[in-house]
Order: structure tokens, then sequence, then C-alpha cells
């Protein structure tokens, strides 16, 4: 039986780094309180918002990283994460639903174990910064959900 | 995606985090997280595999219901394959690529250069290839 052991990303992203003649490590966001807010209403009676590190897969999509609101229907066919770091020799990106959760809420909405899914989602660009994280974009997707009255957000880093 | 989180229950919005990068996730200590043990990609459940996609934001949406303190944390009982291989290989570094990497290191940081003169600040970590 093989040992399972979750892979150690920082580890592994540090040693890639110094691998490309980057001096400083990356510092990794670590806190020791987290916030935490209730539900203000039950999930069959609640909006969900969703959240993807996913860029829209248009021109704009591709060339700018930013913030970015698209319409839940029609589920778009195909997301732009080449940029993205994620496992690119061992799996792929073209099933959306494999990331990005849209089919599967209004399936839920449909047999009303949520209230509903939100009209949009949004498009939340990784950064190698955290400060643009957390003073630009951080604030926008608040901002968007207010909009939204979502109740519920549901984030879905690749 | 921890920050935003983060700042979404301080304003008022309860969220939940669904994601195969454990370590980090923990580091940045986030209120709910549905974890996959998958690589990174597709955190909803295999590609075209539309029952365990569904099953995945089901437990999602059950965590949701039942976690009632921050850094409330399930595990999926899903397993990728039978092996370690894509744990091993994910951003390896060893002597089949070393100078490969010293080698891209330095084409980013002409690219970075030319893209902080051009006054583009944005850059995303370092893709896995």
């Amino acid at each position: 039986m093989t040992e399972v052991y979750d892979v150690p990303y920082m580890i592994r992203t540090r040693d890639y780094y110094r691998a490309q003649g980057y001096e400083t490590d990356y510092v990794w966001a670590h806190n020791s309180e987290t916030p935490f807010t209730p539900l203000s209403k039950p999930v069959n009676e609640s909006k969900i918002g969703v959240i993807t590190t996913s860029m829209p897969d248009t021109e704009q999509g591709r060339k700018e990283r930013r913030v970015y609101s698209l319409p839940v229907s029609p589920i778009p066919k195909s997301m732009y994460t080449a940029e993205l770091s994620w496992h690119h020799t061992v799996t792929h990106t073209d099933d959306v639903s494999s990331f990005l959760p849209l089919e599967q809420l209004k399936r839920l909405e449909n047999s009303g174990e949520i209230g509903e899914q939100a009209d949009k989602f949004h498009c939340l660009p990784t950064e190698y910064s955290q400060r643009n994280t957390t003073k630009n974009d951080a604030p926008e997707i608040l901002n968007r959900l207010q909009e939204d009255e979502v109740d519920i957000a549901i984030l879905v880093p690749l | 995606m921890g920050l935003v989180a983060r700042h979404l229950e301080e304003h008022g919005i309860p969220t939940l985090i669904i994601g195969s990068a454990r370590d980090i996730i923990e580091h940045c200590g986030v209120p709910r997280f549905l974890y996959l043990d998958f690589p990174l990609g597709n955190p909803c459940g295999k590609p075209y595999d539309k029952e365990m996609q569904f099953n995945v934001i089901k437990k999602g949406i059950s965590l949701l219901q039942t976690s009632t303190a921050a850094n409330s944390i399930e595990q999926l009982e899903y397993s990728w394959a039978d092996d370690n291989a894509w744990r091993d290989d994910y951003s390896k570094v060893d002597d089949g690529n070393r100078a490969e990497l010293a080698r891209r290191g330095e084409d980013r940081r002409r690219q970075q250069a030319a893209e902080k003169a051009a006054g583009r600040t944005r850059a995303a970590m370092i893709a896995e290839g």
C-alpha cells in the first residue's frame, strides 16, 4: 500500500523559484486568527455566488489579468487557465465543470437544495503581489457580490 | 483566494473554499475549506465525471450547513490515482531539468523587467510546466 501524502506546495514552489535563480523566497500569507461569519439564512433560501481564478477565454481575458464578471448562463465552454499554476503535466482544464461549478449549482437550484445561483460569477486573478489582492481585488470582489446580493460565496481556486 | 475569503467574511459574507492546495490554505487560515486531494486544476472533480463533480459541490453545501467555527476543514474521499507519481511530479527539480529551469528563470526576469518598464504591475505565480 503506497503511503498517501499531501503535496507540499509551499516547499515545492519555493524550490522551483530557487531553481530559476530567484534569491528571495515567496512569503505565503499566514494568519493566527481567522474571521467567521455564520450563515444568515438556510442554504435552501440563500443566493450563492461563485469566484474562480480562471480568466475569461477572450482576447481581453487572455491579455489583461484583473477582476471580471460573467453571466452564469450560458455556461462558458472554456476559460483561460494557461497562466495558472495547475498541474499541466497530469491533467487538463478542458472540462469547465471540473473547476467552475456552475452546472452543479444549477442542478442544486433546480432540486431546491440551494435558494438560487447568482446571475453572475466573478474571475479573480491569482497574484504574486498579496497587496494587489488585499487592496484592490478583494474589495472589488466584495462590491460585486454585494451588488449581486449574494448570501454565500463559493471560492474555487485552480 | 484565502485572502479574499477572509476579506468577504470580515464584511459579512460567509464563504467556502473548494480546492486542492491544503498546505497553502491552512497556512493562510480560512473559515471553511473542502479539500479534494487531486492535482491542481480540477478542484470540483475529475474532468467529465459529472457525478463526482456534483457530489463534490453537494459536500460543499453540507459543510456550509454544518460548520460553526473558523478553520472548518473537510476532506473528500476521492483519490486521483493508485500511486504517488503525480504527487512527486509537481514542480519537480532534478538534474534532468535544472539547467532548463535556470534558463527559464533568466528569460522570465527579462520579461518581468520589460513589463515593469511598461507600467504593468501584475504578475502571476510561476506556472508549473
